[in-house]
C-alpha cells in the first residue's frame, strides 16, 4: 500500500509536553499524507500546535506516539544523530528569521549543509554558485548577511535549503519578516521550485500567503480541519 | 565534517572576538611563560653546578681528611691524620691505575719588587695535578715537571689574580717573587677559573709539594686528587685506596668522594627545585585554563542559535562537539605558542647575566600542557553545546 509517490505519511501523531507534572497534549492524533510534488499550506493561530507539527514534519522532534514515514523511511523513533542525517538529506528549511550565519558570506552559508553531507569542496562550491546564480544572487555571493536586504537574505536561505537537493522544502513563515514585494518574490520562487518538482510544505498564519499553495490544511487545537 | 573546515570555523569565531580571545589567551600565555622561565632557571642552576663538579673530572676521586658526619675533636675540627707520605704510598701501589696529586695549602704573603699581595693561597702539589684536574689549565708558560717536583725546585705557577696584583700587564714569566722569605721563579700563569661561592680561585700560587713542605714544615695534606686511568675502574680504585689507608688509619680519618656521588646529591636537590618551580607555574596555567572554560561557556551560550541552525542543517552531536573543542584547543594552544616564544626570549636574556638554560623538555611540557588545558577545559562547554536541543536552540533569542 506504500506508494512511492507518497513523501510524508503521518499517522495518528500525538505530541505531549510535560512541564512540572502538568501534561499538555499539543497534537491530538494527526494523520496527513503529502504526495511528492504537492504544495500544501498548514495554517493555524498561534498555540494551535502549528509549530509543533512543523518540528515533527521537519524531524527536529519526534512524536510521543504515532508513526511518521518520510520518503519510505520510518523516522518516528530515530535517535538524534539519525534525525540529523535525515534532515541533512531530505529536508530544506526556510525560516522566518532567515537564520543565516552572520560571520559567513552568502556563499559559505549556502555551502553549509553540504559540508555536513561530506560533499567534496570543489563540488560543493560549484553547486552553491550555480544555485545562487539561479536565484539572481550572483553579485551578492561574497556579501555577509548584514550587507543584504531581507528579501536577498531569504533568497540565500532558500539557496541553502536547495543545496543538498532534498525532496521536501519546509518553509516556516518565510514571508513573516519581509515587506509585501519581497514576500511576493519569495512565494514566486517557492512556486517555481514546486513546478520543478519539489514538494513544499508551508507553515503560515496569513491567509494571503497560504492561498499560493495548491492545498490548505487548517490546524486548530492540535487537530487538523480539512 | 573535515578538519580543515573545522579549523577555519574555529579561527573565524576566535578572531571575531579579538579582545576577548586575547584576554583569555593571556592567562595561558602567563602560565606557559612561567613554566618555560622557571624550569629554565632550575635547569640552568643544575647545569651550572654540574659543570663545576664535572670540571674536576668525572674520573676523579677526592680524598679529604676526617669523615663527613663522623667524629670531630672538641673544637669542631676533625683532626687531620692524612700525611703527605700516605699519598706517596698510594701512588706507589697504584702507579699503573691512577695518578695522585696531593694538595697542601698555606696562606702567605707574596712580594714582587715594591708590590705586596697578602692572603695568597700557596698550594703545594705534584706535577700530576695539571693532568688530574680537568679545569686547571696553564694559560701562559708552563707547569713544573716531574724533575722539578722531585728536586723541590723553587718554581711557581701563579693564578690570574696574583698575576694582576703583582705584575699588572707585564709578563711575569722568569720573574722572581718572594713567598714569605723564599725566592721563587715564576714559570707559568694559570687560566682564569673565576670565583666559586664567593671564593676567588685565582688568588693562588702553585709550587712543588716538596718546596712547600720544606719551606712551611708541612706534613699533612689538605686534600688529594686521585685520577683513575680507566674510568670503569673508579670503584675498584676507591676500594684499593681505602684498604691502603686503613692499614694505618681508621675509617673516621678520611673520606673518599667521587664526582658521581657529589653529582647525585646535586641532581636530587635541583630536581626538587625544578618540580617546585614547575608546580608554581602549573598553578598559573590552571587559572588560565579556567579562563578558557569560562569564555567557552559564554561562547556556547552566545551561539546557541547557531548551534540550533547547524543541527537543523544536519550537524551531528560529534560535529558540534569537535567544533567547540577545537576552538578551545586553538585558543589555548595559541596562548601556549606565544608563551613559549616569550619564555624562550626571557630565558635567553636571563642567561646573559644569570644562570638559565632552556630544555627541550620544558618546551614539550608547555606545549603539551596548553593542548591538554584546551581539551580538559573545553570539554564541558563543548559537551553542553553538543547536547543542545535543535528546536530550543533555534528559538533561543
Amino acid at each position: 500500500m506504500k506508494s512511492t509517490n507518497v513523501l510524508i505519511n503521518l499517522s495518528k501523531i500525538t505530541k505531549d509536553y510535560v512541564t512540572e507534572d502538568i501534561t499538555t497534549n499539543v497534537l491530538k492524533g494527526i494523520s496527513l499524507v503529502v504526495n511528492k510534488g504537492d504544495f500544501i499550506a498548514i495554517t493555524g493561530r498561534s498555540g494551535s500546535g502549528k509549530s509543533t507539527l512543523m518540528n515533527i514534519i521537519g524531524v527536529l522532534d519526534i512524536p510521543t506516539s504515532g508513526t511518521y514515514i518520510l520518503n519510505n523511511v520510518d523516522v518516528s523513533k530515530m535517535e538524534e544523530d539519525e534525525l540529523a542525517f535525515v534532515r541533512n538529506k531530505e529536508i530544506g528549511f526556510v525560516f522566518q528569521s532567515f537564520n543565516l550565519l552572520n560571520r559567513a558570506s552568502a556563499l559559505e552559508n549556502v555551502i553549509l549543509p553540504s559540508i555536513y553531507a561530506g560533499v567534496k569542496p570543489s563540488e560543493r562550491h560549484d553547486r552553491a554558485v550555480k544555485i545562487l546564480k539561479d536565484l539572481g544572487l550572483q553579485d551578492k555571493m561574497n556579501n555577509r548577511p548584514n550587507q543584504l536586504s531581507g528579501g536577498q537574505q531569504q533568497r540565500v536561505a532558500i539557496a541553502r535549503a536547495l543545496m543538498n537537493n532534498p525532496e521536501l522544502i519546509l518553509a516556516d513563515e518565510p514571508t513573516g519578516n519581509l515587506d509585501t514585494k519581497s514576500g511576493q518574490d519569495v512565494m514566486n520562487i517557492l512556486k517555481n521550485l514546486n513546478n520543478q518538482g519539489k514538494t513544499i510544505v508551508l507553515i503560515t498564519h496569513e491567509a494571503d500567503i497560504a492561498k499560493h499553495a495548491k492545498k490548505i490544511i487548517h490546524i486548530e487545537d492540535g487537530k487538523l480541519i480539512h | 565534517m573535515e578538519t580543515q573546515e573545522l579549523i577555519r570555523i574555529s579561527f573565524r569565531a576566535i578572531l571575531s572576538n579579538k579582545l576577548r580571545s586575547f584576554l583569555t589567551t593571556l592567562g595561558i600565555i602567563i602560565g606557559v611563560f612561567a613554566i618555560i622561565l622557571l624550569v629554565s632557571i632550575g635547569a640552568g642552576l643544575q647545569s651550572y653546578i654540574t659543570n663545576q663538579i664535572e670540571g674536576f673530572g668525572s674520573n676523579l676521586i677526592f680524598l679529604i681528611p676526617g669523615r663527613i658526619g663522623g667524629a670531630r675533636t672538641p673544637g669542631g675540627q676533625s683532626s687531620n691524620k692524612l700525611l703527605i707520605s700516605d699519598t706517596k704510598t698510594i701512588q706507589l701501589k697504584l702507579k699503573n691505575m691512577a695518578s695522585v696529586a696531593p694538595i697542601v695549602q698555606q696562606i702567605s704573603t707574596v712580594k714582587y719588587k715594591n708590590k705586596t699581595d697578602k692572603g695568597v693561597s700557596i698550594m703545594g702539589t705534584t706535577s700530576n695535578y695539571i693532568k688530574t684536574v680537568k679545569n686547571a689549565l696553564v694559560e701562559k708558560g708552563s707547569f713544573f715537571n716531574f724533575a722539578q717536583e722531585q728536586s723541590g725546585a723553587k718554581v711557581a705557577t701563579i693564578g690570574e689574580s696574583v698575576k694582576t696584583n703583582l705584575f699588572g700587564n707585564n709578563n711575569p714569566i722568569g720573574k722572581k717573587v718572594y713567598i714569605s722569605n723564599n725566592t721563587y721563579t715564576v714559570i707559568g700563569v694559570m687560566k682564569k677559573r673565576g670565583a666559586i661561592f664567593g671564593i676567588d680561585q685565582d688568588n693562588i700560587i702553585i709550587v712543588p709539594v716538596a718546596a712547600a713542605q720544606q719551606q712551611f714544615g708541612l706534613t699533612h695534606i689538605n686534600a688529594a686528587y686521585i685520577a683513575v686511568n680507566n674510568q670503569n675502574q673508579i670503584a675498584d680504585v676507591k676500594d684499593k685506596v681505602s684498604k691502603i689507608l686503613l692499614k694505618r688509619l681508621s675509617e673516621d680519618d678520611f673520606t673518599l668522594q667521587t664526582a658521581e656521588s657529589s653529582l647525585s646529591i646535586v641532581a636530587n636537590v635541583t630536581n626538587v627545585l625544578q618540580i617546585a618551580l614547575g608546580g608554581i607555574a602549573a598553578i598559573a596555567l590552571l587559572v588560565g585554563g579556567i579562563g578558557v572554560a569560562n569564555i567557552m561557556l559564554v561562547s556556547v551560550t552566545e551561539r546557541t542559535k547557531e548551534i540550533g541552525l547547524r543541527k537543523a542543517l544536519g550537524a551531528k552531536r560529534s560535529d558540534i562537539l569537535k567544533q567547540f573543542l577545537l576552538e578551545a584547543v586553538i585558543l589555548s594552544l595559541s596562548g601556549g605558542i606565544v608563551g613559549i616564544i616569550l619564555g624562550l626570549t626571557a630565558s635567553y636574556i636571563l642567561s646573559l647575566f644569570l644562570v638559565s638554560q632552556v630544555t627541550p623538555f620544558s618546551i614539550i611540557l608547555a606545549f603539551g600542557f596548553s593542548v591538554m588545558i584546551g581539551i580538559i577545559f573545553g570539554m564541558a562547554p563543548a559537551i553542553r553545546a553538543s547536547k543542545l536541543n535543535p528546536i530550543d536552540a533555534l528559538r533561543y533569542e
